[in-house]
């Protein structure tokens, strides 16, 4: 065993209790750091991907981002045309199923066509809004986690009734609805039929629980009054971070409005990035307050070894070793405080993940938690820089003393 | 008996020329005036004088703890006041050794451990040839019975034998020891300085060694093989009987 680890392992040993306080420190901070982490990033990425499954990762409507140009225009180049009236365009997207086809013949993931209607239904003399939304259940569970998310039927339960309706568990509450019952749908136009609930779905996202419904296309369109009507085909991307490229594809080639959920949810994400940056001042504040506590240690380690430093000097160790031995005495109480941190950090993160959580948006749940090796790293490099540097500082004074300094006054 | 006061001649091991060393800013202090001093292999010097005459001063010069204001101070024929502080502690580590009036043990070493230390930091021996040296030492010096003992598990007297043995470690040119028996009992002094005339003795005839002790003690400075009065920081010649 070399010298300088000999000696700064005697110092540790033979000093317990200071070793244990600076490893507690240490640990301390890393531990929460972990912890804080771990549950900040977990209820993001749980929200997140909340969003995600709740919701097709691009949405590609019948509607565009500019107005289509006038006949006119298009025939005269230099001539400019105003007050003219913008002719009736049928809704829906045009030739859905080929514009399905051609898209899915490069895409890395799934399309689905779907009709997007708003109807009030009507039950037990109440009339509730509601969004219905017609769907293919085969081609559905490619595109949305729908089929997951039934908790009483299923989603083929659709083909079993002439007039099948899926109801979100909370809309099925609002109007006291269950399975088997059945219920009114007025569409937009007036158009009134009777459908039979079939099942119920629930996504743990109150605001689609309490409006949304599903039937199949065929009833949607009637609904709505237009066979043949699709106004949304729903894309699910292998990769949800890649979507918004793919949907700035989708909308070049077809030029109808095609919405990432990245853009759908913008204003969300750029609060993320607010929560992210106070997430990471608190972590780093945390570390910074353990690193004080070792530099204390460590300084008070160093002060109270003055005469051993002289001694040491005196016997011809070289400054340059008295300066290891401190430095490497800092480490060690830095690494076995983030071994001890990183087991800390994940019995609270356990802990933490027991802890059940009420939220006004969604489902009673576990607090979310995140076991990212990141954290672990992290919080593990920032507390062992900040040890090296509580070390240093001490170690460099203790080498500068001149033991005869200390000699005369100790003799 | 009257001790000579010079040295006698040949290459000495340890010399200063006209070493001074003044310290202090608006009110300087000369603790070393002028010394001209060399101590021969296989001598045993005895430097002897009042408090604050200087004499600690000097052996912290000519251990290369600390540096003259003027002067030079020669280590086996090598001069060393250009030296920088990382060969200063080399040539200490290798060629010097101290004995101090307080033992300065580490506190958290094993007796073997402490005498092992000055072995680790030179890294010529490996480590079971610096154990069995260690051993060998410490029974040498009666203390092979307390190898794995800690400091304060020993007597004033064994902690002393114990710097000594240390001191001994890297087979040192010069032992430096500055009142080694200054906080021992008579029979403890007795057995320090009886270690200290065998260690020169028994060098003279392969590797001869230099003893050179500060001290106040006139039984001590007897037993020396020459005696050096200082006095205000200057060598008085030829030595005085008593203080």
């Amino acid at each position: 065993m070399s010298l300088v680890l000999s000696i700064a392992l005697t110092h540790i040993r033979a000093r317990l209790r200071q070793t244990l306080v600076g490893l507690l420190g240490v640990a301390t901070g890393v531990g929460f750091s972990v912890m804080m982490a771990a549950l900040m990033e977990g209820s993001q990425r749980d929200f997140v991907s909340q969003l995600v499954d709740a919701l097709p990762h691009i949405s590609v409507s019948d509607q565009r981002r500019e107005p289509p140009p006038q006949p006119a225009e298009d025939a005269f180049d230099a001539v400019e045309i105003h007050g003219l009236t913008t002719p009736v365009i049928r809704p829906g997207i045009k030739n859905p199923y080929a514009i399905i086809a051609s898209i899915e013949s490069w895409l890395p993931g799934a399309v689905a066509p779907s009709v997007q209607s708003k109807a009030v239904l009507r039950f037990a003399g109440r009339d509730t809004a509601a969004s219905v939304v017609g769907i293919d259940p085969r081609r559905e569970p490619n595109v949305s986690k729908l089929a997951t998310q039934i908790v009483a039927g299923s989603l083929n339960d659709l083909y079993k009734s002439s007039n099948a309706i899926i109801l979100g568990s909370g809309l099925a509450k609002r109007i006291g609805a269950r399975v088997g019952n059945s219920v009114t749908m007025v569409g937009g136009n007036g158009r009134t039929m009777s459908a039979t609930v079939v099942a119920l779905s629930r996504t743990g996202v109150n605001q689609l629980d309490e409006n949304q419904a599903h039937t199949l296309i065929k009833t949607a369109q009637i609904l709505a009054g237009q066979t043949g009507l699709v106004n949304e085909i729903r894309v699910r991307t292998h990769d949800a971070m890649g979507a918004r490229e793919i949907a700035q594809r989708i909308e070049a080639e077809t030029r109808y409005k095609s919405v990432s959920w990245l853009e759908a949810n913008e204003d969300l994400l750029s609060a993320f990035q607010v929560r992210n940056f106070i997430m990471f001042a608190v972590v780093g504040a945390i570390l910074l307050v353990a690193s004080f506590g070792t530099y204390n240690i460590i300084s008070t380690i160093t002060h109270e070894k003055t005469r051993d430093i002289a001694i040491m000097k005196s016997l011809g160790m070289p400054a340059r070793t008295v300066r290891r031995i401190f430095v490497l005495e800092a480490l060690m109480i830095g690494v076995m405080g983030v071994i001890a941190g990183w087991a800390l950090g994940y019995a609270m993160s356990l802990g933490m993940g027991q802890v059940e959580f009420k939220s006004p948006f969604m489902d009673a749940t576990r607090l979310p938690i995140l076991y990212s090796p990141t954290h672990y790293l992290l919080a593990g490099a920032v507390a062992l820089a900040a040890s090296a540097i509580a070390g240093f500082f001490p170690a460099r004074k203790a080498a500068s003393l001149q033991p005869v300094d200390i000699i005369r006054g100790a003799s | 008996m009257s001790l000579p006061a010079t040295a006698p001649q040949g290459r000495p091991l340890i010399e200063t020329r006209g070493v001074t060393r003044v310290i202090g800013g608006d009110i300087p202090a000369t603790l070393v005036a002028g010394i001209d001093f060399a101590v021969q292999p296989g001598e045993f010097v005895a430097v002897t004088g009042p408090s604050g005459s200087g004499k600690s001063s000097l052996l912290y010069l000519l251990g290369l703890l600390d540096k003259p204001t003027t002067g030079e101070v020669y280590v086996d024929g090598k001069a060393t006041s250009e030296l920088s502080e990382d060969a200063r502690a080399a040539l200490r580590l290798s060629s010097l050794s101290f004995v101090f009036q307080f033992h300065f043990l580490l506190p958290e070493f094993t007796a073997m451990d402490n005498v092992m230390l000055p072995m680790r930091a030179l890294g010529k021996l490996n480590d079971k040839e610096m154990q069995a040296r260690a051993l060998d030492i410490l029974a040498s010096l009666g203390l092979g019975d307390h190898a794995r003992k800690r400091p304060d598990q020993m007597s004033g007297g064994q902690r002393q034998r114990v710097a000594i043995a240390r001191a001994l470690a890297n087979d040192p040119l010069v032992i430096l020891a500055d009142e080694p028996t200054g906080n021992l009992d008579t029979v403890s002094s007795g057995q320090v300085l009886s270690i200290m005339r065998n260690l020169v003795d028994s060098s003279r005839t392969d590797h001869a060694k230099a003893i050179i002790i500060v001290t106040h003690d006139l039984d001590l400075a007897a037993k020396a093989d020459r005696r050096v009065h200082i006095v205000d920081g200057r060598i008085e010649a030829p030595a005085p009987q008593d203080d």
